[in-house]
């Protein structure tokens, strides 16, 4: 066996392959070692964001075992038809961005341009309801702080048709850990939608590159890597939506 | 060309045939996701006690796992970016459970 | 000039040798040449620079907090100000230091090279991640000049987050930054190392300093983000009063720490692998032998990484967590020792039989075997729940990190700075003072951290500025030493400059080692090989490698 480090040429044909590829980085033996690398770099970048939320998750986890009782009525604040319609939204948005994927893949650029702009709309619209939801919180005084007022979950308001309250009355001290909700779910939400701003911001420099033609002719990985991040934000929140919105909506309970 | 990067050795993820997952995979999996939130949705009016929050995770967890595998092709990828996948949620339930285990614990009082 | 006894030291002849024509260094010119670069080597010297520069300004916090120490009374400065000193000498040193230490300055460097390939997979990010350094580092200079941080290093609620007018804010964002800079280092490692070896580089040829910093960047990738929402926590509680930790709200500080040493105990397994991936480098080459039980070292690289996530609560035995919880994580505190005692064992076996030789790096490598074990074993007393209620917050802990973290990853760093210099530079740095340097570091550091043991096992708590005067001529001894180690630090950063314009030309291979590194040219060219290397032999083939080079002599002529 020959005892130095041999040198290897590149085949002829494979140089004109690399030629051929302006995406080619020439760090990267081949554009297959690139792509998979990316993919590689991308889904560890995620993991990165599963660690970055767990740290909100386990917070989310220890109180609402700790203060039930006030997260319950908490939530009860907050709209379903409102996140139910956005869970739908950030599903939709997730579908045509597989699409958008899609459509890189066979090389189609009028669809390719056509699913990223429903894919941002879709998102704007979604931000649009947390808008209205987070302006509904800042009006009834229920953003944590010095004015969060605890008066509504002391003293519910009455149902005029049955009569009764419309939540469980709190006693003032299991009043105020609402607060701790509400801190949460600003703080998951929020940063939830910042991912989704930043998104969008990407989203929008992808459609002017792809109406360009970037990545309809064999170069999908940015569209590719873009999904991932995409998907990923939209998982984020099929699991807001039922640990926030949904703790406690039985009646009679 | 080493032999590594050569194109016909197919142990190399990099070679694998580029699964183009189709339109029609999307949208059963989009169908799946809305029927799920609706699942969720109308679970969440029925008192299932101590089962309320398992089902609606549940559920959730379903629905993550199919984004996961298809809309983000983890299902046709090699195997370093599912055992990638797997190592983030492995992680990830080490935080949960023996951050857990700790407030659990305390509850059972001083030995 | 052939091997003596005395050394493996092999340099050209000095009157016809000069530096390769075409090198990293002068292949493009300017400052923007080296400010936008994404040659790795280059970032890699960047980083150099940047780190040094920080630990000298983490190095006079320590002078000062020592200089408060020489007398019992708490007379140098305020109560106020001493919390800031040992503040932003810890956010400082384990931040800015430590943690990018040899990942960022010889990861960078060399793990491309070791591997046969021509870069890190994203050079981009690379360069980014040293810019992301920089902002980090320099919010953390903002909060010091503004009026420092007095938190400690580790932020603890609710004293960070309500009891505080300090700049805890533009500090806890200063290290956010920070960690991020760290995630794409690691980050480009795990791809670089998964995606990027040479044909016939299998992952069990590769040399153990790129499995030591591949377990350091699976750390530094799953670990760092729960630092990184822990400060935007605390960031928030102070800015808009989301109130997660608040105990009037409701909330547990007792969460804080869990997710703070959830990040906070990896990290020390991040600070501290690259380093031993260094030792077994150095050990091998000045040893003349292969790494013992390669598999072992290799192996035990990765569960370091994996058991350093379980134990974390060790941090916190006496702060309220359950006495069940404290336990198991005690229990899997012994546990974690083991991969890092058998590390050691292997080391011990290398050097068994071999050709020992004492150049520089060999110095320091022997200086982190010792000192490393002890600060090592000291951790496992630590370990132990009945010792740590009386040792915790005590000078005992301050002793033991500093003994795993000086004496075992400093003493790493300038091992590989040492070893790698003549590669890195071309150059040669002057042996006896090199020497003198590593030996004036090892009584410094001895004399520095040896009595703080003691006064750690006598009570004596850290974090307070004053003491009881039974304490005084211990903390003088300290103080003494912390002279001499400061010395011992600043005679490199003089030489290893000196040696950059003066030094002796060094060639490709002046230490004879193994490892493609050493086939090329010193500096290397920017795309650091010529042709795409073909790895055929093992790693540490001292056979492989004295056969090559009696072929080279054999052909010349």
């Amino acid at each position: 066996m020959d005892n130095t480090i041999v040198a290897t040429h590149h085949d002829t044909a494979a140089e004109d392959h690399h030629a051929a590829l302006p995406q080619h980085r020439h760090h990267f033996e081949t554009p297959e070692q690139q792509r998979e690398a990316g993919t590689f770099g991308m889904w560890l970048f995620l993991l990165t964001e599963i660690m970055f939320f767990g740290g909100l998750f386990f917070a989310y986890l220890l109180y609402r075992n700790w203060y039930h009782d006030a997260f319950v009525v908490a939530s009860n604040q907050l709209s379903i038809p409102l996140g139910a319609t956005n869970t739908a939204v950030l599903i939709g948005s997730g579908f045509f961005m597989a699409l958008g994927v899609w459509a890189a893949e066979v090389r189609k650029k009028g669809l390719l341009v056509l699913f990223l702009i429903l894919t941002t709309l879709l998102g704007l619209v979604f931000l649009g309801v947390k808008y209205f939801e987070y302006k509904e919180k800042w009006e009834k005084h229920h953003i944590p702080g010095e004015h969060f007022d605890i008066s509504e979950f002391v003293n519910p308001p009455i149902n005029p048709k049955t009569g009764r309250p419309t939540e469980q009355p709190l006693p003032p001290d299991v009043a105020q850990k609402t607060q701790v909700f509400f801190s949460l779910y600003f703080a998951m939400t929020g940063m939830h939608a910042l991912h989704m701003i930043i998104g969008i911001g990407l989203l929008i420099w992808l459609i002017r590159r792809s109406q360009r033609g970037d990545f309809s002719a064999g170069y999908v990985a940015p569209i590719e890597n873009f999904g991932l991040y995409w998907h990923f934000v939209d998982i984020v929140w099929l699991f807001l939506f039922p640990l926030l919105y949904l703790i406690n909506r039985h009646p009679g309970s | 060309m080493s032999e590594y990067h050569d194109p016909a050795n197919i142990t190399n993820p990099e070679h694998g045939e580029h699964h183009i997952v189709t339109p029609k995979t999307y949208s059963l999996v989009f169908v799946s996701l809305l029927i799920g939130t609706a699942i969720t949705v109308g679970a969440a009016y029925i008192d299932l006690g101590i089962f309320n929050p398992v089902v609606a995770l549940a559920i959730a967890c379903t629905k993550a796992v199919i984004v996961i595998l298809f809309f983000m092709h983890v299902f046709f990828q090699s195997k370093l970016i599912k055992m990638t996948v797997a190592a983030g949620f492995f992680t990830f339930l080490v935080l949960i459970i023996m951050t857990l285990s700790d407030y659990m614990s305390r509850a059972w009082g001083l030995w | 000039m052939s091997a003596t006894n005395s050394t493996i030291l092999n340099l050209p002849d000095q009157k016809t040798a000069t530096l390769p024509k075409r090198n990293y260094i002068n292949a493009e010119d300017g400052l923007l040449s080296w400010l936008f670069t994404g040659d790795h080597k280059r970032i890699g010297m960047l980083y150099l620079i940047s780190i040094t520069f920080f630990f000298f300004i983490g190095g006079a916090f320590a002078g000062l907090i020592r200089l408060e120490l020489l007398t019992p009374q708490p007379d140098l400065v305020a109560s106020d100000t001493y919390n800031k000193l040992f503040s932003m000498h810890g956010i400082i040193m384990v931040f800015l230091f430590l943690v990018p230490s040899v990942p960022a300055t010889i990861g960078n460097f060399l793990i491309p090279i070791m591997i046969g390939a021509k870069d890190l997979a994203f050079p981009k990010i690379n360069l980014l991640s040293w810019y992301l350094y920089w902002i980090g580092g320099l919010f953390t200079l903002t909060a010091m000049v503004l009026g420092g941080v007095d938190t400690g290093w580790t932020f603890t609620t609710p004293l960070s987050t309500h009891y505080l007018n300090t700049h805890v804010v533009t500090a806890g964002l200063g290290v956010f930054i920070i960690g991020f800079s760290s995630i794409f280092t690691g980050l480009n490692f795990i791809v670089t190392i998964h995606r990027m070896r040479a044909p016939g580089m299998t992952w069990f040829r590769m040399p153990l300093f790129v499995w030591s910093n591949y377990a350091a960047s699976i750390l530094m990738v799953l670990g760092t983000p729960v630092l990184a929402i822990t400060l935007v926590l605390v960031v928030l509680e102070r800015t808009i009063g989301i109130g997660v930790f608040d105990p009037t709200k409701g909330g547990d500080p007792l969460l804080f720490q869990h997710l703070f040493w959830f990040y906070s105990h990896p990290a020390v397994y991040i600070m501290i692998l690259p380093g031993m991936g260094v030792i077994s480098e150095v050990i091998s080459t000045f040893s003349r032998k292969r790494v013992f039980g390669y598999t072992a070292v290799a192996f035990s690289s990765v569960a370091i990484a994996l058991f350093g996530f379980f134990v974390w609560a060790h941090h916190m035995f006496i702060m309220g967590v359950s006495n069940y919880s404290a336990l198991v994580f005690s229990l899997l505190t012994m546990l974690v020792a083991v991969p890092s005692a058998i590390k050691t064992f292997n080391w011990a076996f290398t050097l068994q039989k071999g050709s020992i030789t004492f150049e520089t790096p060999m110095l320091y490598a022997f200086g982190f075997l010792g000192l490393f074990t002890i600060g090592g074993m000291t951790g496992v007393f630590l370990g132990a729940l009945g010792m740590d209620i009386h040792l915790t917050e005590t000078y005992f802990i301050v002793a033991h990190f500093h003994f795993v973290m000086v004496g075992g990853m400093l003493m790493a760093f300038l091992a590989g700075v040492h070893f790698w210099w003549p590669k890195m530079t071309g150059r040669m740095y002057p042996e006896s003072l090199s020497k003198l340097a590593a030996v004036t570091t090892f009584i410094g550091f001895n004399l520095t951290f040896l009595p703080q043991f003691i006064l750690g096992y006598l009570g004596m708590p850290r974090r307070y500025h004053s003491y009881p005067p039974e304490f005084q001529v211990l903390n003088v001894l300290s103080t003494a030493g912390a002279t001499v180690l400061g010395v011992g630090y600043m005679l490199p950063l003089l030489y290893l400059a000196w040696s950059l314009k003066y030094g002796e030309i060094a060639g490709n291979n002046p230490w004879q080692a193994t490892g493609l590194e050493w086939q090329i040219q010193s500096p290397p060219l920017t795309e650091n090989f010529i042709e795409v290397p073909i790895m055929d032999h093992e790693a540490y083939d001292y056979e492989w490698l004295a056969h090559k080079t009696e072929q080279e002599v054999t052909t010349v002529g």
